[in-house]
């Protein structure tokens, strides 16, 4: 029988707010266990939670770029469950009227493009951390990621393999890098994806029993669960036997999804509209503002840089992928006004010592304005290609001033056509060897002249000048 | 409405509470007596209305999102009653 | 100097001429604090040392001219679920039998910043759940003008420390009526004010959208200053009202003309104490004396605002009460070993058997399968209530009701059947599910010689209204202080 596998996904972000969601705690990653920490988020009787407005101004942009309805009159909820790393013993939610609904976003697999609907966008706050490891009979609870404020992007259960999946994370993760809301960073834990995956027989419309797969913290993770569950799940029906609803989990060293405990799958959370925080009514004025203060996001940018710029469809895409490349290429190239140059060091350039660096685009501090710099000093012909590639790599490793370091190390080309003039007339009268073969015609001894030119410049001299001035020495003669 | 040892037990299950036997049965009584006095709200037609959860209509109260420098470890894990390595201690929990 | 009869502004009036001292005052209230609350326990802490170092510096800044409040250098009892910063806020439970907050709630902040001296913490019921104070684990506070009866709840400690003149005022809070009837059985004045008008931040949370802390005084004048005091907007709280403030300058002086009372007749029905009924009534004539426009009406539905009521605030007690587990603060059973032992057994030996009874109703309620058939439909009840008030005050300035069925019970009269407490609360829970301001104020007594109580209701923010109605029946009757008379002669 042929087999369909049908998905969904929960993702949760991090918003990158400096503010925790409910208190004035930094939202900081890191720090000495329990130090970002408050009577607000540690839970203590009497505190309250006051609303940080950056929050729902992600969440209405990152429902913005999902194509979602704002829902303009929207409420927090209590989720209500005892668990150490949760100290209020309720995560406040939305549940009732979430901010953002049915909205979509556009994926494309192998040139099929693909539109995954979005269930819904809600707000919510993250739960501690809880430390197993060094005692054998005890636990410790760090409140320092308490009340970091998430989105949880809840699509409909609209893909059909991983390669979709996949697809649509990426597009998910650069989209909210670029509206700036979070950094998506899987090991860090500020993009987690769950997936509900089930399988019915191709054709049948209704849907199989389906299993969760949580926090699985990494694409490649996520891929392979995919590939491992469905295929657990058809040989569990092919058996005879049936999929149990359920909590499962990826172990990464395994290769396999395991069954939580069952008792983490019967919930009842209980949930009712907070009654310490007020609705939040979202204005048309609002939403267009929102509107208006949204940037340009990957695709957009793809499109223009081909278009506008002159750029390949690859090196558009090479750029786009990462935010601080492309910013980097639109600011360096409004700077010295060559897109194609920009273009060329980044994917040329840059992405080799970064890869080198074993660094990624977001930590590097590469300056537009010394890029640009870089480019202009190139194409105006005072460096070479070789002295443009140096300083850049001075620029990338000790960020050195481009011109000063082009002086101290005296590469910039030699702009004095008397010098020029001068060691070409030293060339003709020490080679005539290779004068006689350039009047018999071979163009390969003009070819030697120019290097044995240059060679005496040590190669600062701008090579069309040198071709020039030997050219017209030469006919001279 | 009956109040039984199953709802009995799924209520001390959702409060995280156990009652001893005497409590049990005491709890089985008041809530039965309780629910079927609340239950005098069928009488009231609400079908469609509001459901007022906030006793006002004000919405939108924000905060400025500023990091502000968070409390003294010392004072969050004061009143706890076990504490570790500037972590409150909990038994082991397994997954 | 005898002051114990002293309101509280003539006590601030009085350190303010220098006739008295900060120091001497609170040092006078801190020893009959300890020769009478033997007997009346209204008491969970005394901070003898502390309110004394409080008074000096008091004092210190009165002398040189810093502080100029009324309230300045005048002792106050706190109720103690209202958190005080290194001093224990219990909530009467032994869930937080050791439970010292590292920080001052909003309204000790105000309070102190006014240059009010806390003398110590009030009891109350476990949690504030209750009406009698009987269910606090530090035991049953009694009511002064008889030792056998209780104090009403949940702020009977604050309400009888008030009426036996162990404090000139106190803070309470009231979810359900909280504030309301133990001023009414103990013969006091108390303000339970508009929903936001007050921060609620370091108010334990028991119901979090019925919840409002108010002023417990010997009179109405006292509350009304107390309330300007403790009020105003606070960003902690989300649900604390901006641009608003109190203005009481209107409401000391003048007569009752053109204001319109409304006597709902269905508040004046069965279950109703003759006694209670008569005094109210009475107490409605004098106020149409003082120019007031009596007229009456029916509001049915508030024979629907107990059910909604204890829908709504065991539902929200349910999961504002879940975070004590033995983790973080207070009582940690020793028993067991894992973790769900940890939970189980802290809150099992920690809570008492009222609160667990609320927790479990509010559980259920909540639970799926019955939150449309319960708690939505609390909500939407609440939301008809509401509407009920709202016509009300087209027709009327304010609402004059008793504030209990009765004057103060027996102890142990109705602690084994909590649904006949809950019916006591008949006349104080639709103020908090509607989020209106209340007053409560002495008007009588029963032939025991316990006290009667009133109340008056208005519209959202009408406090000034509700206290010139208050001062003006006050300065006409002498109801109020009775209690304090009655109180002289030695008897504490």
């Amino acid at each position: 029988m042929a087999w369909e596998t049908v998905i969904g996904l929960e993702v949760h972000v991090e918003l990158s707010t400096k503010s925790k969601i409910f208190c004035s705690c930094t939202t900081e990653f890191g720090g000495e266990p329990n130090t970002h920490v408050c009577p607000v988020c540690s839970g203590l009787p009497g505190v309250l939670p006051t609303l940080n407005k950056s929050v729902v101004e992600f969440a209405v942009k990152t429902g913005l770029a999902a194509n979602c309805e704002i829902t303009r009159y929207n409420k927090f909820d209590r989720k209500n469950y005892f668990y150490p790393d949760l100290p209020k013993a309720y995560q406040v939610s939305q549940l009732y009227l979430p901010i953002c609904r049915n909205g979509h976003i556009d994926i494309e697999v192998n040139g099929v493009k693909k539109a995954i609907g979005i269930h819904e966008i809600h707000m919510e706050e993250d739960a501690g951390k809880l430390v197993h490891d060094p005692w054998p009979d005890s636990t410790l609870v760090d409140y320092n990621r308490c009340g970091v404020p998430l989105l949880e992007i809840v699509s409909e259960p609209d893909f059909r393999n991983g390669d979709e999946v996949i697809a649509y994370l990426e597009k998910l993760r650069d989209t909210l890098i670029y509206l700036g809301v979070s950094d998506c960073k899987m090991q860090e834990g500020s993009m987690r994806a769950d997936v509900n995956l089930s399988v019915r027989p191709v054709g049948q419309t209704e849907m199989g029993t389906r299993t969760e797969m949580k926090n699985i913290n990494s694409f490649k993770a996520i891929s392979r669960a995919i590939v491992y569950e469905s295929k657990r799940q058809i040989e569990q029906i092919e058996m005879g036997k049936r999929v149990i609803q359920e909590t499962r989990r990826w172990d990464e060293n395994k290769d396999a999804t395991y069954a939580m405990r069952s008792k983490e799958n019967a919930q009842d959370y209980r949930y009712f509209p907070e009654p310490d925080l007020l609705p939040i009514e979202i204005s048309e004025e609002w939403i267009e503002k929102a509107k208006a203060e949204m940037p340009e996001l990957a695709d957009a940018k793809r499109v223009r840089y081909v278009k506008e710029l002159g750029l390949s469809e690859y090196d558009a895409k090479v750029l786009t992928a990462e935010h601080d490349l492309a910013i980097l290429f639109e600011e360096a190239s409004a700077i010295c006004n060559e897109p194609k140059e920009v273009c060329n060091l980044i994917i040329g350039e840059l992405m080799r010592l970064i890869t080198e660096a074993q660094t990624s685009a977001d930590k590097i501090s590469v300056s537009p304005e010394k890029t640009a710099r870089i480019i202009t000093l190139t194409v105006e012909g005072k460096i070479n290609r070789n002295a443009e590639k140096e300083v850049f790599e001075a620029v990338f490793k000790e960020d050195v001033d481009p011109d000063e370091y082009i002086k101290e190390k005296g590469l910039m080309m030699l702009n004095d056509d008397s010098l020029v003039s001068d060691t070409i007339d030293e060339v003709i009268k020490n080679n005539p060897k290779s004068i006689e073969d350039y009047k018999g015609g071979k163009q390969k001894a003009f070819g030697f002249l120019v290097g044995q030119t240059m060679r005496a410049l040590k190669g600062k001299a701008n090579p069309q000048s040198v071709n020039k001035i030997l050219k017209e020495k030469l006919d001279k003669l | 409405m009956i109040i039984d040892d199953k709802l009995i037990a799924y209520l001390e299950e959702l409060s995280r509470l156990h009652l001893s036997d005497d409590e049990k049965e005491r709890a089985k009584e008041d809530l039965s007596k309780i629910i079927s006095y609340v239950n005098k709200l069928s009488e009231l037609d609400t079908e469609g209305l509001e459901a007022m959860s906030h006793p006002f209509d004000y919405t939108n109260n924000f905060r400025t999102d500023e990091a502000k420098p968070s409390f003294d470890r010392e004072l969050i894990l004061k009143n706890a009653p076990k504490s570790k390595d500037g972590c409150f201690l909990v038994p082991k929990t397994v997954e | 100097m005898d002051f114990y009869d002293k309101t509280a502004l003539e006590t601030g009036a009085l350190i303010k001429s220098g006739k008295i001292s900060s120091p001497e005052v609170t040092k006078a209230y801190i020893e009959k604090i300890k020769s009478a609350d033997k007997e009346i326990n209204s008491f969970v802490t005394v901070l003898e040392e502390d309110a004394l170092k409080q008074a000096e510096e008091v004092q210190a800044k009165i002398d040189k001219g810093e502080l100029n409040s009324p309230l300045a250098g005048v002792p106050v009892a706190i109720k103690d679920n209202i958190c005080t910063k290194d001093i224990l806020t219990t909530c009467s439970s032994k869930m937080l039998y050791n439970f010292k907050p590292p920080y001052n709630a909003c309204v000790v902040e105000k309070l102190k910043a006014q240059g009010a001296v806390i003398v110590g913490k009030t009891n109350l019921d476990e949690f504030a759940m209750g009406g009698s104070t009987e269910t606090s684990y530090y035991g049953v506070t009694k009511n002064p003008f008889n030792t056998n009866r209780v104090s009403g709840g949940s702020s009977g400690g604050s309400a009888a420390a008030v009426a036996a003149g162990l404090v000139p005022y106190a803070l309470g809070s009231d979810t359900g009526g909280s504030i309301r009837q133990p001023c009414s059985f103990c013969g006091v004045s108390g303000i339970k004010p508009t929903y936001g008008g007050v921060s609620r931040y370091g108010l334990v949370a028991f119901a979090s959208s019925l919840d409002q802390i108010g002023p417990i005084g010997k009179d109405i004048k006292d509350c009304a200053e107390i309330l300007k005091a403790v009020s105003g907007h606070d960003e902690r709280d989300s649900t604390s009202i901006k641009d608003f403030s109190y203005d009481f300058s209107e409401s000391f002086g003048g007569d009752l003309k053109g204001m319109k009372i409304g006597v709902p007749t269905n508040y004046f029905g069965e279950g109703l104490d003759s006694e209670v009924r008569a005094a109210v009534l009475t107490a409605c004539v004098k106020l149409k004396e003082l120019g007031a426009e009596v007229i009456e009406f029916e509001m049915p539905i508030v024979d629907y605002a107990i059910p909604a009521y204890y829908i709504i605030a065991c539902a929200e007690a349910s999961s504002n009460l879940s975070r004590y587990d033995g983790i973080k603060y207070g009582y940690r059973s020793e028993k067991g070993e894992s973790l769900l032992d940890v939970f189980f057994n802290s809150r099992s030996e920690g809570f008492g058997m009222e609160v667990k009874r609320r927790i479990m109703l509010g559980s259920f309620v909540l639970s799926s399968g019955y939150f449309d058939a319960y708690y939505k439909k609390g909500l939407q009840v609440r939301g008809l209530i509401k509407k009920s008030f709202n016509e009300a005050f087209e027709k009327c300035d304010m609402i004059l009701s008793p504030v209990a069925p009765t004057t103060a019970y027996r102890i142990g009269e109705n602690v084994s059947d909590p649904l006949k407490m809950y019916l006591g609360d008949i006349y104080t829970v639709s103020v908090n599910l509607a989020g209106i301001p209340a007053v409560s104020l002495p008007c009588g007594f029963d032939s025991d010689g316990l006290p009667i109580g009133m109340q008056l209701i208005g519209q959202s923010f009408s406090e000034a209204k509700l206290v010139k109605a208050g001062y003006a029946y006050q300065q006409a009757t002498e109801y109020h202080k009775k209690t304090f008379e009655a109180m002289k002669g030695g008897r504490f």
